[in-house]
């Protein structure tokens, strides 16, 4: 049986599987649009492996990670930009 | 193995040297086969900034980058939007009056070349670039160099030579090299042999390997480079923006220099250097040099430090002794052109040496005096005292 933690997500408690990636998590509950772009345009994950930048969020208050190699632990607090 | 009919030209390197020359003998129907080892224009060719520039360090330069801005304003209306033509020109940046004098003789020199530069000062240097540093005393603006990004100009190139009757063979590896009467033998890593009449070199940090116990198998060595680019900003760019003093930091040889070089994309990001440390292939970003980058960056721009960095690589650039690329054959074994180790000038002078390159092989004619870029010079008696 797969752990399961709470995570934040710009302040709402969700549950999700210890281990998994925000992405997939968030891509899971229909979160797609993790950011903007400059100008509005909606941005999320593109390559889900960490070479395409486009999935960056805010983790446990750094800016600027990507959240397709950033794996869900308990208490982890993600805040989007979108 | 299997042996294919001896070719007449073989080019070995899709990078952006290779991918050159590879249309301007294919544009002379010489139909060149192409060799590149993983794919075109991912090596050397995707690590820098793609920089068009006119650089008057020495005349050989000079010739070299004037002739090279040329070709490439003939070549734009022809590039893909993908290509990122682009930018606004150079303004050199000076601190002080002294560089501002040192800006104006450049000015002059530049002038009398036909190229349209000028110094800049004061309130307009502000309304110019109104991110600058409010203390700079002005600029020398180089008004048409121009930005590319190279690794899609690579590919292009080689595309259009292929559809003029070169041949590209990507994901294949030469291992060596066999000299016979008056060709060559390439053998891959895969066992395939190739005979050609005449090999032309466009291999950057791979050239020694081809040339083993050769006096110049040490020729071209790695002169290493870190570089930033930034997230989408609304700090506005429009010029390549470039202290003055980035003529010493590129012929200083020794630590790791750093000078101010900030170029706008047309994404919105800006792209951050530059440094050069001698003597190291290590690929590992260095954080401190990043540090420095920041660092001399805010003193130029000082809105620089707000803007999300998004990521940090370190590139190589193939350079030599004396700062100069080799182009020509090797006296000895004239079936072997070289056309390797232009450092941090090699998007710029591609096309230039593609010319040189065509030239000696009777396709065209160039005015450029090609006799400063010969391999053999490195080991000339003179050469040898330095």
């Amino acid at each position: 049986m797969t752990d399961r933690v709470k995570i934040l997500v710009d302040g709402v408690e969700l549950e999700a599987m210890a281990g998994a990636s925000v992405a997939a998590v968030l891509l899971g509950l229909d979160r797609a649009v993790l950011r903007r772009s400059p100008g509005g345009p909606p941005r999320g994950a593109l390559c889900g492996m960490g070479t395409c930048f486009e999935c960056r969020v805010t983790i446990d208050g750094r800016p600027g990670i990507r959240s397709c190699l950033e794996p869900c632990r308990d208490g982890l607090k993600v805040e989007l930009d979108a | 193995m299997s042996r294919a009919e001896k070719t007449s030209i073989t080019i070995v390197g899709g990078g952006i040297v290779g991918a050159a020359c590879a249309l301007a003998l294919a544009r002379a129907d010489l139909r060149p086969l192409v060799i590149e080892a993983t794919t075109p224009g991912c090596g050397a060719t995707a690590e820098g900034m793609g920089h068009l520039v006119v650089l008057d360090h020495d005349q050989t330069t000079l010739a070299l980058t004037l002739r090279s801005l040329e070709l490439w304003h003939a070549l734009a209306p022809d590039l893909p939007d993908a290509a990122e033509w682009s930018g606004a020109g150079t303004l050199w940046l000076a601190e002080d009056s002294t560089q501002l004098e040192r800006a104006g003789v450049h000015a002059e020199e530049l002038r009398a070349v036909g190229l349209d530069a000028r110094l800049i000062a004061g309130t307009e240097l502000r309304a110019l670039e109104p991110s600058l540093a409010q203390d700079l005393v002005g600029a020398l603006r180089v008004a048409d160099d121009r930005i590319v990004y190279p690794p899609v100009v690579a590919a292009w190139l080689l595309e259009r030579a292929c559809a003029l009757g070169a041949t590209l063979l990507a994901g294949v590896r030469l291992e060596r090299l066999e000299r016979l009467d008056d060709a060559e033998e390439l053998i891959f890593a895969d066992g395939r042999r190739q005979q050609s009449e005449r090999v032309i070199l466009a291999t950057g940090l791979g050239t020694g390997a081809l040339l083993p116990g050769h006096a110049l198998a040490g020729a071209v060595q790695p002169r290493r480079g870190h570089l930033l680019i930034t997230e989408r900003t609304r700090l506005k760019v429009e010029h390549q923006l470039v202290e003055l003093g980035y003529h010493d930091s590129v012929s200083a040889r020794g630590a790791t220099s750093v000078a101010f070089n900030l170029q706008p994309r047309p994404s919105g990001q800006l792209l951050l250097g530059s440094s050069r440390q001698d003597g190291s292939a290590d690929r590992e970003v260095d954080a401190l040099v990043i540090a420095r980058l920041i660092d001399r960056g805010r003193r130029f721009v000082p809105g620089l430090p707000a803007v999300r960095g998004l990521r940090a690589w370190v590139g190589l650039r193939p350079a030599t002794r004396d700062g100069l690329p080799l182009v020509g054959p090797l006296p000895e074994r004239p079936s072997l052109i070289l056309a390797c180790g232009h450092e941090g000038l090699g998007i710029t002078t591609s096309l230039v040496t593609a010319e040189i390159v065509a030239a000696g092989l009777g396709a065209g004619t160039t005015r450029v005096d090609a006799h400063a870029l010969r391999p053999e010079r490195l080991l000339e008696e003179s050469a040898l005292h330095d």
